[in-house]
């Protein structure tokens, strides 16, 4: 259930081809109990603990992101609005990528499995999450649709969130980055509107540039707003659509590949 | 919520006691939590457990943002916010996210 809308409570996520029951734990959840001011006996008795409610999935992204770095994988998160243009920059991003790079994707959506039929027809290796009415992906879903992935297959796990700039903000997946999509026709104070989202994005894509003028689209201010409220995050701007742009995004991501391997090399020592 | 009341069982069964009375939660003024949202859900999660029944209480904690520039916290209201001391902006918030159960009264 989402800790800030409340929604899903008492809803089916399903993972892949699996159906899981709501509140379903099959892992023996070892807590290290903190407790403080404990008594043994009747009455009432105040108990401190001073928990976070995000400490269990705090916990679980952390093990994915262990997990991920040693299959060697870039684990990026993309987030956005419902129709900023997310599956369609994966599909374009894995085409271009092809004989360079493997992709495998994890695809998050309330209902149907769409995004993942368009990705599976570009020959893209794909995972679809429908999460009932959960309004984004949580590290414990992610970690179940990987295990239905043959990720030493890949060199890159996409993340698709479910369209929504809001509470997947607070839920870490275990990615290595975030990468936020906004595209041209969305409006140039979006990033003001949304914080949270923004600011904890390492990458900012700008998308559908090819509709730029068509929108009346503000560049200049779209981007100051960005810098604003995200002035570590690296911005790109393009269109996946008709390929302008494409190019700064792969190299970006190219670069980064060799980074995630380093990290085990240096263990090896 | 869910979590939380799940936290609350646990701490309940721990101290050997048979019910959550009440349910003290610790919520940032921008963690994005709606009160009665809340209440609600508590409510309903709560239902068939041994926290049914119980309170909860919110107390808010205040936003704080830190200032790079005066190396200084200062009370903001919004994820970005002008330094009072020395205007300019800043995002880096200090407090003011927070969602955590401070405390738990069973019996």
């Amino acid at each position: 259930m989402c800790k800030e809308c409340g929604c899903g409570l008492g809803g089916d996520v399903k993972v892949g081809g699996h159906a899981d029951g709501h509140g379903h734990d099959h892992h023996h959840d070892h807590e290290p109990g903190h407790h403080h001011g404990h008594e043994h006996g009747q009455g009432q008795q105040t108990v401190t603990l001073q928990r976070s409610l995000m400490e269990k999935n705090d916990r679980l992204a952390e093990r994915n992101r262990g997990f991920f770095r040693a299959k060697k994988l870039l684990v990026l998160n993309i987030v956005s609005s419902p129709g900023s243009g997310k599956t369609t920059f994966i599909r374009e991003t894995a085409a271009q990528l092809a004989g360079r790079l493997r992709l495998g994707v994890i695809v998050g959506d309330l209902a149907t499995d769409n995004d993942a039929a368009r990705l599976r027809t570009a020959g893209i290796p794909v995972v679809q999450i429908t999460t009932g009415t959960v309004c984004h992906l949580d590290a414990d879903m992610v970690a179940r649709a990987a295990e239905q992935m043959d990720l030493d297959q890949l060199d890159v796990l996409v993340i698709e969130n479910v369209g929504n700039l809001v509470c997947p903000a607070d839920y870490d997946l275990g990615e290595d980055l975030r990468v936020v999509l906004l595209s041209v026709t969305e409006g140039e104070d979006k990033p003001l509107k949304y914080p949270p989202m923004f600011h904890s994005a390492h990458v900012a894509v700008v998308t559908k540039s090819d509709l730029a003028s068509a929108a009346g689209f503000n560049r200049d201010l779209t981007l100051a707003n960005l810098k604003r409220v995200s002035h570590h995050a690296q911005i790109f701007e393009l269109s996946a659509k008709t390929g302008e742009g494409m190019k700064a995004w792969l190299d970006f991501l190219l670069e980064q590949r060799p980074a995630a391997k380093s990290k085990t090399k240096n263990i090896e020592h | 919520m869910e979590e939380a009341v799940r936290m609350a069982v646990e701490t309940a069964k721990a101290a050997q006691a048979s019910r959550v009375v009440k349910l003290h939660l610790r919520v940032g003024t921008l963690s994005a939590v709606v009160p009665e949202a809340m209440q609600f859900a508590f409510d309903v999660v709560c239902r068939d457990t041994i926290a049914e029944g119980a309170t909860l209480e919110m107390e808010t904690v205040a936003a704080a943002c830190w200032c790079p520039e005066c190396r200084a916290e200062f009370e903001c209201a919004e994820f970005i916010s002008e330094c009072p001391r020395c205007h300019n902006l800043s995002g880096e918030l200090r407090r003011g996210r927070e969602l955590e159960i401070a405390s738990v009264e069973v019996s």
